[in-house]
């Protein structure tokens, strides 16, 4: 499973006065990542409204593929699952699992991939195996699934996430799925292509700089340097061109509302 | 001749206390009545393979029936955790279970390991993750050819797996459409493979469209004739996931009393799949199917 299910409600008071909510400009800012080319490993909720935005706006050639092998699916509805039997309904291609890891996912064939977890660290490593020791957990999780293989073989890692202290320690519990793992060379040594391009959460949007580095890109309208900096385990840059977060336009929530979330399944949205 | 039997009589025959056990499927066509019919014979001391161990593995947790669990992935899909996995391995509750974890494609590659006859599988995957420390059957190993590297995974041979699909004929060839997920692998990794349809059909239907056969007779023990037997997950074009059970499993499997009860009502409390269904009611049911859709039918040709 590529994203976590667990978030939570990441509206805040200002953004009720807002026209439009946090977890839509989420949404919207994820799918302005995506560029019309190209393939992209998806996960449920935020990552699939994301792309379906993308493929309805600027980039109508978005291919979407899921970890249960399905190839182009274009579902009717929100699925609920990876494995939903819309994604399959309609699909170019479904592939057997081997396949779709071996052949598509390992072979270097998709550009992109969505994931989550319950801890992201500096250099964008991401834990979603245990909170505390291994062996003797405080919180046993889900694990990879494919979170790894994406991790590593994808030429640009999305990560969505709401921004709470405890998901942005210094320094991960286990390292489920790499990142720059401790710096872009890092990285490199193990021989590691691509890497994570962008942190997407209710606060702003994160990318990484030469060293692999997480830094602060844009904040949101609602969010301030202050409140960031209080939720994360490390003393974090921001760009020196700080900006903010572009809102939402109004086909980009029409599309939200009334198409691909009407039921608000995966985001809060605005009356 | 016919292998076509009950899912007991399957189970009582295949499946032993102590065995290895995959029940396949990547959210499609879990094979939950088998499941439940492995909690009401009791077997104990099982070890519960699959990558996406999902709510069966949890009831399988909750009623005694583990001692390890090997997974990729262990969740509730779309939901989020799953409590009795949880709390075997946080508490030990019901049973202490040993874990041993890869990841999806180190899974499914273990899996094609013991489905090839292999005495490993390479692959690039658990590059930068600590999973290879805590896991003896994963090993990093040289290229033979130049300095690259890649990992390796121990085969994965299950004493039993069960598959399901939608339709197989009284020998065990089978069609299945949607979702594949690891079904033929696993089929063709265990040593006792029990396939559950959703309905029977004939050699003639088979050999109309050979393409859509994703396991064969010679790789089958047992066939079972159980409609609705995947429950509340889904059988592409017959009906769609409960998603309510799905969501409510979150708080029936909170705490030890709530998932006991539910046990003995749904499991216990039921002899069969079909006491089960109509336990469960017409309307729930007829609420999980889909519109007809069909694919376009394709000319084979008739070569004479």
């Amino acid at each position: 499973m590529t994203t976590d299910e667990t978030e939570t409600d990441t509206e805040t008071e200002t953004a009720r006065e807002r026209a439009y909510t946090n977890s839509e400009l989420m949404v919207v800012a994820a799918a302005r990542e995506l560029e019309s080319d190209d393939s992209v490993l998806v996960g449920i909720g935020k990552p699939n409204l994301a792309c379906n935005v993308a493929k309805r706006t600027h980039a109508p050639e978005l291919r979407m593929v899921y970890e249960s092998g399905t190839i182009g699916s274009n579902p009717k509805t929100p699925p609920l699952s990876i494995g939903d039997p819309g994604l399959a309904a309609g699909a170019l291609s479904i592939e057997p699992m081997r396949n779709g890891f071996n052949y598509y996912l390992q072979a270097g064939r998709l550009d992109v991939g969505f994931l989550g977890g319950a801890q992201i660290d500096r250099y964008g490593n991401i834990n979603s195996t245990v909170i505390g020791d291994y062996d003797d957990p405080i919180v046993r999780l889900p694990g990879s699934g494919g979170a790894c293989e994406i991790a590593c073989h994808v030429d640009r890692t999305m990560i969505i996430t709401p921004h709470t202290e405890r998901r942005f320690p210094e320094e991960v519990d286990f390292i489920t799925s790499p990142g720059y793992v401790d710096g872009r060379e890092g990285r490199e040594e193990l021989g590691l292509d691509g890497g994570p391009e962008a942190v997407i959460t209710d606060l702003g949007v994160y990318r990484f700089n030469d060293d692999g580095e997480l830094y602060v890109d844009s904040l949101h309208p609602s969010a301030t340097r202050d409140e960031i900096q209080s939720k994360t385990g490390w003393e974090i840059e921001f760009a020196d061109d700080l900006q903010q977060t572009a809102e939402p336009t109004d086909e980009e929530l029409r599309l939200i509302r009334e198409e691909l979330d009407p039921e608000e399944l995966y985001t809060d949205q605005a009356e | 001749m016919s292998k076509v039997t009950s899912m007991h009589d399957a189970v009582a025959t295949a499946v032993d206390d102590g065995d290895s056990l995959y029940l396949a499927g990547f959210t499609h066509l879990i094979p939950f009545a088998a499941g439940h019919e492995i909690i009401r014979q009791g077997r104990t001391d099982l070890e519960l393979i699959r990558a996406t161990p999902d709510l069966i593995y949890d009831q399988l947790i909750a009623a005694g029936c583990a001692r390890k669990v090997t997974f990729s992935w262990a969740g509730n899909p779309g939901v989020g955790s799953l409590p009795a996995f949880r709390r075997a391995a946080e508490e030990g509750y019901p049973t202490e279970i040993e874990l041993e974890e890869y990841t999806h494609f180190g899974m499914i590659a273990a899996l094609e390991a013991g489905a090839s006859n292999l005495p490993f599988m390479p692959l690039r995957g658990f590059i930068g993750s600590d999973l290879p420390e805590h896991n003896d059957n994963i090993a990093r190993v040289e290229s033979p050819f130049d300095d690259d590297y890649v990992y390796a995974v121990a085969p994965i041979e299950p004493d039993v797996a069960v598959v399901r699909a939608q339709r197989a004929d009284e020998d065990g060839n089978a069609h299945l459409w949607g979702i594949q997920g690891e079904v033929k692998l696993a089929a063709l990794a265990a040593d006792t493979v029990i396939l559950s349809v959703e309905e029977q059909c004939s050699e003639e239907t088979i050999r109309s469209d050979p393409n859509r056969t994703v396991i064969t007779a010679d790789e089958v023990d047992h066939v079972v004739v159980e409609p609705y037997g995947s429950h509340p997950s889904y059988a592409q074009g017959y009906y769609g996931r409960d998603n309510e059970a799905y969501l409510s499993w979150a708080e029936t499997a909170a705490d030890r009393d709530t998932v006991e009860a539910w046990l003995d009502e749904w499991v216990y409390g039921v002899d069969d799949r079909r006491e089960y269904v109509e336990k469960l009611g017409t309307e729930r049911i007829l609420d999980l199917e889909p519109e007809t859709a069909y694919a376009t039918p394709v000319n084979m040709g008739e070569y004479r």
